[in-house]
């Protein structure tokens, strides 16, 4: 009895270790501490750009960086542009606003859902609505350009909301950087 | 010996066009008319077509769902002329209406003849008595006008089955797609890609002579509007200003184009006069103003706007003035076709996740959901006002369906490869 006890409790620790683990957010690896641990990795990490420097052109490809984000969702029949993306559109007003060669075009698209010459006049709104942004913080007009997909270039194609959801997008296109 | 060889090949061309689209009925009609359209006996030297010209009608007659035409089994007696009809064997299998007739050599040996006659089984009085004549390769077209006559003769509307219907049809995933826009037969068959492009095409739409078709294509990178002919493939650029140039419509007085430009910073209708080029902005307001479809007498164009907060239909006054709100059920109505007579509006109406294709009535203000959904759009009438053909989904991929106007007989065309769109019923071609 007390045996099987000892086994139960020691099976019911190690089950609640391994889903602690399994919970636990990816390893810190991002962290500066980790990078000090790791000196052989010091000389590219401090030669990497700030990731909060949005003038640098190494950021576009440097996923800590805002200016890696260039995908802006919608919801259904809207082009306000929530508050969780405007730090990104900050991010490329930042850097198009900066650097005056820097050609943005913002395709705008819909979702399936409605017809497709009105999902046309939304994508369009929804590329206004990210161009204003741009503007607002600087960006000169003629850096800027609106296309319109309507519905026709979905990267999704099955009819549900969690594929509509990354239908609703305004894709920030750098033609010049 | 070349006459066979080109039918010969006019064979190959309609078996592989065969390959391409089928037609189901989903529901049909009780009180569809039952008539016999017996084999056309063949006397011709060449060699038959697979699909006799009999058949042709009996489906054509069959998909309108007013009629029920007697399948070949059930055909105990052939007659090939007045003479030889067993009346009352024909009341015996409850046959109301039967067709008989030949195919022959047309004089001069450039085509057929289609020799027919119409027969009331009850009063055995020949109500048709014709000779339609065809070219050699249009054998299924010159069927679709026998059809149209008999259609005619016994429902009192003329037939829409000669005409011809334009859609759109892409293929391919990511950067290998490919989207052509077709024109068919009314009935699915012998469809003929008229323009492709890697890029989207879309919002396909006939001129009143049936000669060309406007469409927008983004080949250029953005939207930009087209009209080409349909038989000589010749194209003209019409507008590729900044911004969207969408949802052409010619007026059906061939006189204007409506389009939507949003030159001006957000979408909204002009119309162009076809003659000078010159073009007039109708709509002003911050809304999206678009998909424009005139009315049948040129006079008034009906439009989708979200001045209102949703999507709805607004008509306007070509001349000037306000629009006014004409849908005033529904979160959402968009995409207007208006029948040839006027008396009803087509639109997807939309609903929750559920778009449906629903018809108003202009003098009761009715509205009426004809289709049972789930993504239904682009509603397009037959130029006789009996059907309205429509793009809906099946799984992932888009089919075209029909309906008849009272909701009461839906038909499927479904085109075996690709996503199929935007259906446009041609006028009738004369």
């Amino acid at each position: 009895m007390n045996t099987t006890w000892r086994v139960l409790l020691a099976l019911v620790i190690a089950v609640s270790i391994s889903a602690c683990k399994t919970t636990e957010p990816a390893p810190d690896t991002t962290t500066p501490d980790t990078t000090e641990t790791k000196p052989a990795t010091d000389v590219t990490t401090a030669a990497a750009p700030d990731p909060r420097d949005y003038t640098d052109a190494r950021n576009f490809d440097n996923s800590e960086s805002l200016l890696s984000k260039r995908v802006i969702y919608f919801d259904f029949d809207k082009s306000e542009v929530k508050a969780e993306y405007r730090p990104i559109v900050a991010a490329h007003a930042a850097y198009v606003s900066s650097h005056r060669s820097a050609r943005v075009t913002l395709e705008g698209h819909a979702d399936e859902r409605g017809t497709r010459e009105y999902n046309l006049g939304l994508g369009e709104r929804r590329g206004n609505a990210i161009s204003g942004l741009l503007s607002a913080a600087g960006a000169m007009g003629s850096q800027l350009d609106t296309v319109s997909y309507g519905e026709e270039r979905p990267v999704c194609r099955v009819s549900d909301e969690n594929c509509w959801s990354q239908n609703r997008r305004v894709e920030i296109v750098y033609t010049a950087r | 010996m070349q006459k066979i060889l080109f039918t010969l090949l006019i064979l190959f061309v309609s078996q592989l066009a065969q390959a391409k689209l089928e037609i189901e009925i989903i529901q049909g009609n009780v009180s569809a008319l039952p008539i016999a359209i017996i084999p056309l006996q063949w006397r011709s030297a060449d060699p038959p077509p697979q699909t006799g010209v009999a058949e042709v009608i009996s489906s054509d007659l069959y998909r309108s769902g007013l009629f029920d035409p007697l399948e070949e089994r059930d055909m105990v007696d052939r007659p090939v002329d007045a003479e030889s009809i067993r009346y009352g064997t024909w009341r015996l299998l409850k046959v109301d209406y039967l067709v008989i007739g030949e195919v022959r050599d047309a004089p001069g040996g450039t085509g057929y003849d289609i020799v027919y006659q119409l027969f009331d089984v009850h009063t055995q009085e020949a109500l048709l008595s014709q000779i339609t004549t065809v070219g050699l390769g249009d054998l299924r077209f010159g069927a679709h006008r026998v059809a149209d006559a008999i259609y005619e003769k016994l429902t009192g509307v003329p037939g829409a089955f000669s005409t011809r219907i334009a859609y759109i049809s892409a293929t391919g995933t990511g950067n290998d797609q490919n989207y052509q826009l077709f024109v068919a037969d009314a009935d699915g068959f012998n469809p003929q890609a008229v323009v492709g492009s890697p890029e989207p095409l879309l919002s396909p739409s006939w001129s009143p002579d049936g000669q060309r078709l406007a469409y927008v294509s983004f080949e250029k990178g953005n939207s930009a509007i087209y009209v080409q002919s349909v038989s000589t493939g010749q194209r003209e650029l019409v507008s590729s200003g900044k911004g969207i140039n969408g949802a052409p419509a010619f007026s059906p007085d061939g006189r204007y184009m409506a389009m939507t430009l949003s030159s001006t910073g957000n979408p909204e209708i002009f119309i162009r006069d076809l003659t000078t080029g010159q073009k007039r902005q109708l709509t002003q307001h911050w809304a999206i103003d678009t998909e424009a479809a005139w009315a049948p007498d040129s006079q008034s164009l009906y439009f989708t706007s979200d001045r209102g907060g949703k999507p709805q239909i607004y008509r306007l006054p070509v001349a000037g003035g306000n629009p006014s709100r004409v849908t005033l059920e529904g979160e959402y109505n968009a995409r207007a076709t208006i029948s040839p007579d006027g008396s009803r509006i087509a639109m997807a109406h939309g609903r929750g996740n559920e778009y449906r294709i629903a018809v108003l009535d202009t003098d009761t203000g009715r509205m009426r959901i004809l289709t049972p959904g789930v993504l239904d759009e682009s509603p397009s009438f037959a130029p006789n006002g009996s059907m309205i053909l429509y793009a809906t989904r099946e799984g992932d991929r888009g089919v075209l369906s029909a309906v008849s106007v009272d909701g009461n007989v839906r038909q499927r065309l479904i085109l075996t490869e690709g996503d199929v769109r935007e259906p446009a019923w041609s006028p009738v071609i004369r």
